[in-house]
């Protein structure tokens, strides 16, 4: 009888064991990607260091010495690099934080339209979303540019739309009030109303749980909003002293300017990003079963009543990740602006990388702020996100 | 094996990168390439822009033309890379061209922090300011509150913002890169104001404007913009070149020597104009060049005053005066160092 011993198996060489592999993998692509980063970075320095061009920081306290056409504060040539930069920073925040916010307005219209049983409305919304959707942004921008200023006459031959607001060539002057004492209190009293109004819907809606008796929240809110603050402008003497536009010498001065920069750059960014979002309306409500709407319509709601209440909520899950995108896209595409003269940050790094040769820092500036607003935008879309999430019980 | 591939591949990227970084002498580039790449500007009429069969003609395409003739024997060895004020520093510092001939002003920031080397000044200019006739403006200094269309990158940006400043005057500039897109915003009435070098300013006027009596120059020049080409800082050598390159153009003149009878001008007993054109050699092995190198640049190109007439000067419609870029025997200041 022969004896049939098992032998032990042979050890597996430890290349063999994919445990031990994928650690050293790992190690070597982290080792790789390390040693190419030292490397551009070591590379850079060596060069630049050659080639004796200024490297670091310092120049940021040097006096800037190009004038800005427009500014959120108060700016002139002698003021430094890092005002001007910062200045750049405000127009950038100012046009893309504007822009989301009309963009998400005339999207969802847009949306809404494209789903209406009204033919009319419908085939528009349609045509508005194909041209836009499809045209480059840059050529919209240069588009509205041109139109505005080709189409509107020079500052002496202003159009006058209303007492006090002109159209030319230069913009859109219109009167801004003074500032008053006054007008702080009144957007205390408009907070205090915005938070009464939270507060106000909270227990309406605890109240209707309890007895089914609805309260008229949508009034009573605009009133608690708009009412408060008026009734403090009226309690403080009705102060309102208009800084109108006058026309001296080249120019309208006085009262508030919007430029035909910016004016194009808003009017492209929200017309191009407003088709996008009306795709990802429509395709959030269309992600809503039509049984939902059914359901709605046996219990009686009314057609706003069913958008609000039923549809809405459950389309706004399948909605805000993609808008999210859309809104991280238009941050990064204001800087477009640079190619009609809008002084974005873009357009005021490069001035500044310019005189001051110092290529590198200005690039990792440009970066460090379009990747802290885009995760800043993600972060708070994130959150919302979280609050309109499906919550499983 | 595998880790041997890895590390052999990583090796070898790295080497690439380190070779590539290591830039050679510029010469030697150029030679290997059989062509100069030459930064000139986007489209500026008489000193940089494509003529009707394509071919890039102007002032500052001559001055490449000049040196592709001084080092390879002939004036059509040069690729032509438009570049915006803004871009070109950045093209220049990273190798993608090996000279600028962009109007570029020589300022000492420049040649410095941004570590550019400056070569001689072949055009002496000085900043403007064109407005629409209509405004019946007539000096700059009634420009308080004026919207002025400005291009940025350019050191007219910053002496646009010193003058007004100086003279406590209000502007608002409008700033944008292309200089096509800036003109047609200030014929358009987007700005009250154009400004830039005052050369430059008059091309612009008879090339661009729907109607160039509608527009004048105001008689304010509020800079010095002595304009020269370009090139990286520490490659002497080539600097070297560049340099006397420009200096045997103006030499030439001086000499009389001319794209016509430069033949007969190699025979001259003259030993300066002998050195020049290479009949007693020496000057050319000294830059690294053919011993024809100056010969070669006024026969293929001409001299100073024979480019100057014919793509700023007489022959052209700008007709522009030589004024102070006329040679300093004849009251101007361009000055060759002696080629000896």
């Amino acid at each position: 009888m022969a004896t049939d011993t098992i032998r032990p198996a042979a050890r597996p060489s430890p290349w063999r064991n994919p445990a031990i592999r994928g650690v050293v993998f790992q190690v070597l692509f982290v080792a790789a990607v390390v040693g190419l980063g030292w490397f551009l970075v070591h590379n850079t320095i060596v060069n630049l260091r050659r080639q004796n061009i200024a490297s670091g920081f310092g120049f940021l306290d040097r006096e800037a010495a190009f004038g800005i056409g427009e500014s959120l504060i108060a700016y002139s040539p002698a003021d430094t690099y890092a005002r001007a930069f910062l200045v750049g920073l405000l127009n950038t925040l100012y046009v893309a934080g504007l822009g989301i916010v009309l963009a998400t307005i005339l999207g969802a219209v847009m949306g809404i339209a494209r789903l209406s049983s009204n033919w009319l409305i419908r085939k528009l919304a349609q045509i508005y979303v194909e041209t836009f959707r499809n045209i480059p942004l840059l050529l919209q921008l240069f588009f509205w540019w041109g139109l505005l200023r080709e189409t509107a006459p020079a500052p002496r031959q202003a159009w006058q739309l209303l007492p006090d607001v002109f159209v030319s060539n230069r913009g859109i002057a219109f009167p801004v009030p003074s500032p008053d004492p006054a007008h702080g209190w009144m957007a205390l009293a408009f907070c205090v109303g915005v938070v009464a109004t939270i507060g106000m819907f909270r227990w309406a809606r605890q109240r209707q749980v309890r007895t089914g008796q609805q309260f008229p929240t949508g009034w009573v809110g605009l009133g608690l909003i708009v009412g408060l603050p008026l009734a403090v402008f009226f309690a403080g003497g009705a102060p309102l002293v208009l800084d109108r536009p006058e026309l001296k010498g080249f120019n309208f001065a006085g009262g508030h300017a919007v430029s035909p920069e910016f004016a194009a750059l808003l009017l492209g960014l929200v017309i191009y990003t407003g088709t996008f979002i009306a795709e990802i309306v429509r395709a959030g409500i269309l992600a809503v079963s039509w049984g939902q709407t059914e359901a709605a319509m046996a219990i009686g709601l009314k057609p706003g009543q069913r958008m609000r209440l039923i549809v809405l909520p459950q389309a706004l899950r399948v909605i805000i990740p993609p808008l999210t995108s859309q809104y991280l896209s238009l941050a990064k595409n204001s800087s477009l602006a640079v190619a009609i003269g809008y002084p974005d940050l873009v357009s005021i790094a490069n001035t500044t990388i310019n005189q001051t040769g110092q290529a590198v820092e200005g690039i990792t500036m440009i970066m460090a702020v379009y990747l802290t607003i885009s995760l800043i935008i993600s972060a708070l879309m994130n959150i919302y996100n979280r609050v309109v999430a499906l919550v499983e019980r | 094996m595998t880790i041997k591939h890895w590390v052999g591949a990583l090796a070898a990227i790295c080497v690439g990168f380190a070779s590539a970084a290591q830039a050679g002498p510029t010469l030697d580039k150029v030679k290997q390439a059989g062509q100069i790449s030459c930064g000139v500007p986007t489209g500026l009429a008489g000193f940089a822009a494509p003529d009707s069969q394509g071919h890039w003609a102007g002032f500052d395409v001559d001055v490449c033309r000049a040196l592709s003739a001084a080092i390879f024997g002939a004036a059509d060895k040069v690729k032509y890379v438009p570049l915006t004020a803004q871009q070109r520093f950045t093209a220049l510092q990273s190798g993608e061209v090996d000279l600028l001939s962009n109007n570029t002003t020589d300022t000492l920031q420049r040649d410095t922090a941004l570590g550019l080397n400056f070569a001689p000044v072949v055009f002496y200019d000085g900043q403007g300011f064109m407005v629409p006739k209509k405004l019946s403006v007539k000096s700059a200094k009634e420009l308080n509150g004026a919207t002025i269309c400005v291009q940025p990158g350019t050191t007219t940006e910053l002496n646009l913002a010193d003058y007004f400043r100086a003279n406590k005057m209000d502007f608002k500039p409008v700033v944008i890169e292309k200089r096509d897109e800036a003109l047609n915003a200030f014929f358009s009435g987007r700005c009250d104001v154009f400004t830039s070098d005052s050369s430059a300013l008059n091309a612009d006027r008879l090339s661009q404007a729907p109607n160039p009596d509608d527009y004048v120059i105001l008689p304010e020049r509020i800079s010095k913009e002595p304009l020269a080409p370009v090139v990286r800082h520490g490659d002497e050598e080539w600097n070297d070149i560049v340099r006397w390159v420009v200096y045997a153009l103006i030499e030439a003149e001086e000499k009389g020597i001319t794209q016509k009878n430069v033949d007969d001008m190699a025979k001259s007993d003259d030993p300066n104009i002998k050195r020049m054109l290479g009949v007693t050699p020496g000057m050319g092995k000294a830059l690294g060049l053919d011993e024809k190198w100056a010969y070669n640049e006024i026969k293929l190109v001409g001299n100073y005053g024979e480019i100057f007439d014919r793509t700023l000067g007489k022959d052209t419609e700008l007709k522009f005066e030589r004024g102070l870029n006329n040679l300093w025997t004849r009251g101007g200041l361009l000055y060759a160092m002696p080629i000896r």
